[in-house]
């Protein structure tokens, strides 16, 4: 993945990408949350950081620096499908952290799961 | 997520309510907690009370693992507030720069002239007097509170409400000599010199600000670290 696929205004607050996946739901879209539930080392977003996804592949939010965005999205639209709850495991790089200019060589688990 | 939980849960921050969401990561079973009260699938055990209540203390999500399920607790606490005394110069950049960092702020000055709207857009503006303004906003752990006014007339019994609550941060414009004084003038009120070392004063960290922007960053700057100290302590 590489920088231009993440959104130019990311927004980082809770309540917006709670709200955001709530107002989605209520126009009878299909929507998803991934939440970072572990780290290990130094990962680039904390533990809690969210990522409301809809079924047309739109989502607001940040589970990591852009390196892992583009495979959460995908779950996150196969959670939709069948309903499923996913547990994702990602070793960050070195190597994709350099890509989206982050030193960081870390870990994050991602919990996947659809709006009911 | 059923909807309802996530309805819930909105409801619960648009009241500032004390809110933990509970996760079975394994099954996607999930509690919420409102201010004590829970919702859900998940049973509230021992084991997850105690752990709520280490991710209320820290204001963040944790994993652990209680009898067999792998539980995921993440707390959304009421936001952090900061209090201003004094409508002055420094105080119009440091509202914005607040509500970056995400606290609820509130301006407090009697004095009209200061505390306008047109100097103070979008902010809660409170005319009471200091002592009786903070007394009323009840500051607890997650507040912030400053001195802004440099007049010991305003500033005082801000300081002297401010000192008897749990604030996590106290900031009061002056160096050492007015420090002194205060000292002085607040020394019926029974205060220990652990009490008065609970106030940051100068204000801010020492970052050779000058103009009213820079030292509201400076201030921010400051909140941040004492906000975050217990992590830095940690990691030093």
């Amino acid at each position: 993945m590489t920088e231009q696929t993440v959104p130019q205004e990311i927004p980082t607050d809770h309540d917006d990408i709670l709200r955001q996946a709530a107002l989605w739901k209520a126009l009878n879209h299909g929507v998803a949350l991934a939440t970072v539930v572990t780290t290990w080392g130094s990962s680039p977003r904390p533990v809690g950081s969210q990522l409301a996804i809809k079924d047309d592949g739109a989502f607001i939010g940040s589970v990591s620096g852009g390196c892992i965005e583009g495979a959460v999205v995908g779950e996150g639209l196969a959670a939709i499908k069948d309903g499923e709850t996913r547990l994702l495991n990602f070793g960050v790089t070195d190597e994709m952290a350099w890509e989206v200019g982050l030193a960081c060589g870390g870990k994050v688990e991602v919990f996947v799961e659809r709006v009911e | 997520m059923k909807s309802k939980i996530l309805q819930d849960l909105l409801t619960a921050r648009d009241a500032k309510a004390e809110t933990v969401l509970i996760t079975n990561v394994d099954t996607g079973a999930q509690s919420l907690v409102v201010d004590g009260t829970a919702s859900g699938d998940i049973e509230i055990t021992e084991d997850v009370s105690a752990a709520m209540d280490i991710v209320i203390a820290d204001d963040k999500g944790k994993t652990v693992d209680i009898d067999g399920n792998r539980l995921f607790l993440r707390a959304f606490n009421p936001p952090k507030r900061l209090i201003i005394v004094g409508a002055v110069h420094i105080a119009q950049p440091l509202v914005p720069m607040a509500r970056l960092a995400g606290f609820d702020t509130i301006v407090v000055d009697p004095r009209s002239a200061w505390a306008t709207p047109e100097r103070f857009p979008d902010v809660t503006l409170d005319a009471r007097w200091p002592d009786e303004a903070l007394r009323a906003l009840d500051p607890d752990a997650g507040t912030a509170i400053v001195a802004l006014t440099h007049d010991p007339k305003l500033d005082d019994p801000a300081l002297t409400v401010a000192l008897r609550s749990k604030a996590f941060y106290i900031g009061a414009l002056g160096g050492q000599k007015s420090a002194g004084k205060r000292r002085e003038r607040l020394s019926d009120e029974g205060f220990t010199d652990a009490d008065f070392a609970r106030i940051h004063g100068p204000v801010g960290l020492d970052i050779g600000a000058v103009s009213p922007a820079e030292i509201a960053l400076s201030i921010m700057g400051e909140i941040t670290q004492i906000l975050h100290r217990y992590k830095l302590k940690q990691a030093a």
